[in-house]
């Protein structure tokens, strides 16, 4: 019902029926999590608001807004106001355009001249978003600039440093480069995202000059949803993975029938051609960290040998898991999300039969299907909805492929022991687990806002607060680095301990969920307890909130030999852990910090 | 399409912009008689009725429209009804 949320939506109906849907997905089952988000506009921003709305909703954020004086944003944001500073932003939306551009040059003018107009035009944003990360510490989004709807000197106007395009040209490029040495600045690129529209459509004078909005009303639902993606990802809502079909989704023909030398892939056909520039896309997300797996309707005899056609881009290696058999597609979809301890619905489900993305739809809510008709608009359906939106790009996210690969061969060796203490120890797992460190803060306050299952309190961090938390003397920080034969798994593991003279309070403990059993919670107590007792900690307490998600740890404490001491009727419960006597480290498979000793 | 016709059409449209199934417009109603018509709701009303009726209204006419009745004259004089 809610698909038409999905690309392509029809921006004049979600206007319309802004309410209608509103309440719709404010009546979905599952929990939002609250998002304070201002909105600091260089023009009317009532409706960007409205389907800013709409379309955090669908991503699961509920969202309270602050939105400026009309065109207010560089005040608001270099002079704040009390309705502001008492709102607490987690993140700004700096909506301007190029509307807002108030030094263009004019024909005839020099360039040194012109090149004073762009760094005085750069000037006047950049200092509001150095102003804005001292005075809120949190996320900056801000528009670059859509192109001129008129060319003073035709193409010219391109070429001549004194012409609008050029100059909004060279404006956008310091914005990203702004944007390349900040971390949490944002640029929503409306300028891919009004060429893609039409600019024509876009930029439509008679919402200017009627209401004061910078770009036309069926417009604003594609840059809201463009807002959103980034502001959903920050918060660890991008999709993960793919589970793709084969036969007439991969390439063109059924394998089973045609056999793999029947298939059209490759250069020699305009249909082969593009399957082969989708299979392209498809395997460029490995370098995002984006798992890649098959589900498919076939014999795996059949589905391997098609896949084993050299002018295939995609190779069997590519695939974390293939799954060929004729059970139902979305039975297969929960297993391999159980395999790779991933949720359901962070698959996005790529099949060309509507019947079998209906099941999957059905069964798995939140999944991922979108609309496949023809094979040369697939790569549209699938990238137009931002999916995997890119705002924190670490190391670990190049790797995670690699390691999820690494993980599968790990299931593989486990069946050949049977006494599991001995699979471990076979795993020849070392661990650095030290406090925060500058080099891993962006690893971290990822991980707080992306870890949803094992983690005790789901409390989000962002980068700021992870590294005033690394320097509060009260804290005890830890992140956990576990590596093992089969390749570094990156940091997994993260906790925050508070002192409060002889107590510690466990404000923060998460791991992720592909190293669960492998006592890598259990090295992690027993540095934090080590590291307590230095400090004269005679109790640890331990502190449980139920969430939709995190069912897997209700017990954490228990196992880690507490005792609770309170619960209420919600679930939140209280643990505790007296030190005073001493303590027994819990784990003997993992060599910490090897190297020091 | 006769004017009653028309204007079931733009009660629908009025319908769904405010979410609110009660309403009943007729010649007279203004931005007065519904609680969330301001002059934001109004934008979105008239690309309702741009939408619904295929045509665009002019920066004169929007600004000019003092109640419904007038939208439906409009609305009968150049919409695709």
């Amino acid at each position: 019902m809610l698909q038409n949320l999905d690309y392509p939506f029809d921006g004049e109906e979600l206007i319309q029926k802004y309410r209608s849907i509103k309440r719709e997905l404010l009546g979905k089952q599952g929990q939002f999590e609250n998002r304070r988000i201002a909105i600091l506009g260089g023009s009317t921003t009532d409706n960007v608001r409205k389907m800013l709305d709409l379309f955090l909703l669908k991503h699961g954020i509920r969202a309270d807004f602050y939105e400026s004086e009309f065109a207010q944003y560089w005040k608001d944001a270099m002079f704040g106001t009390p309705e502001l500073t008492a709102f607490k932003p987690n993140v700004i939306f700096i909506h301007t355009s190029n509307r807002n551009i108030t030094l263009y040059p004019e024909s005839g003018d020099d360039v040194d001249a012109i090149d004073g107009l762009l760094a005085a035009e750069y000037e006047k944003f950049s200092s509001m978003w150095i102003k804005l990360a001292g005075d809120y510490s949190c996320p900056i989004i801000q528009n670059n600039f859509e192109y001129p709807y008129y060319r003073l000197m035709g193409n010219k106007d391109a070429s001549d440093r004194s012409g609008r395009v050029n100059f909004i040209t060279r404006l956008n490029l310091k914005f990203a480069e702004f944007a390349q040495t900040h971390e949490n600045f944002f640029i929503s690129d409306i300028n891919w995202i009004s060429a893609d529209y039409g600019l024509e459509r876009w930029s439509e004078p008679f919402y200017w000059h009627m209401y004061k909005y910078a770009l036309s009303l069926p417009a604003i639902p594609y840059l809201a949803h463009n807002v959103a993606n980034i502001i959903k990802s920050i918060y660890g809502k991008n999709k993960k993975a793919f589970a793709l079909d084969l036969d007439n989704t991969l390439w063109g023909g059924v394998v089973g029938d045609d056999g793999a030398e029947g298939l059209e892939i490759g250069q020699e056909t305009s249909l082969g051609q593009a399957f082969a520039e989708f299979q392209a896309y498809i395997k460029a997300h490995k370098k995002l960290g984006i798992i890649l797996n098959v589900i498919s309707k076939n014999e795996e005899a059949n589905a391997l040998a098609g896949l084993s056609r050299p002018d295939n881009a995609l190779k069997i290696d590519d695939f974390v898991v293939i799954k060929a058999n004729w059970e139902p597609k979305s039975e297969n979809l929960i297993q391999l999300a159980d395999g790779l301890t991933l949720l359901p619905e962070s698959f996005v489900f790529v099949d060309d039969n509507p019947a079998e993305r209906e099941i999957v739809r059905q069964q798995i809510p939140g999944v991922a299907a979108p609309e496949l008709e023809k094979a040369e608009k697939y790569i549209q359906m699938i990238d137009r909805n931002g999916w995997f939106e890119v705002t924190n790009f670490s190391n670990d996210d190049i790797k995670r492929a690699e390691m999820y690969k690494s993980n599968a061969e790990r299931s593989a060796g486990q069946s050949r022991f049977t006494d599991y203490k001995d699979y471990l120890l076979s795993l020849e797992m070392t661990a650095e687990i030290k406090p925060f460190s500058p080099m891993y803060m962006s690893r971290i306050a990822q991980l707080t806002n992306k870890s949803n299952q094992f983690n005790l309190t789901t409390k989000r961090f962002t980068q700021n607060e992870i590294t005033d938390a690394a320097n509060d003397g009260r804290n005890i920080t830890l992140y956990g680095k576990l590596i093992d034969k089969f390749g570094d798994n990156g940091v997994v593991s993260v906790t925050i301990g508070e002192l409060d003279e002889a107590l510690c309070h466990i404000r923060l403990w998460l791991m992720s969920c592909r190293v669960l059993k492998r006592d890598m919670e259990f090295a992690m107590m027993d540095e934090l307890v080590r590291l307590a007792l230095e400090r004269g900690v005679k109790e640890v307490r331990g502190y449980y909130y139920p969430t939709a998600k995190n069912a897997i740890v209700r017990d954490f404490y228990g196992e880690q030999g507490f005792e609770k001491i309170s619960e209420d009727t919600d679930g939140n419960a209280v643990w505790r852990l007296d030190i005073s006597e001493g303590y027994a480290n819990k784990q003997n498979v993992i060599k910490v910090n090897a190297e020091e000793n | 399409m006769t004017k009653e016709q028309v204007y079931a059409a733009v009660n629908e449209v009025f319908r769904d912009v405010f979410d609110d199934d009660s309403i009943e417009v007729n010649d007279a109603t203004t931005a007065d008689d519904i609680e969330d018509w301001d002059s934001l709701e109004h934008i979105n009303l008239i690309l309702a009725l741009e939408v619904r009726f295929g045509f665009k209204f002019t920066m004169g006419e929007v600004t000019g429209m003092k109640n419904v009745g007038e939208a439906v004259d409009m609305i009968m004089q150049r919409g695709q009804l």
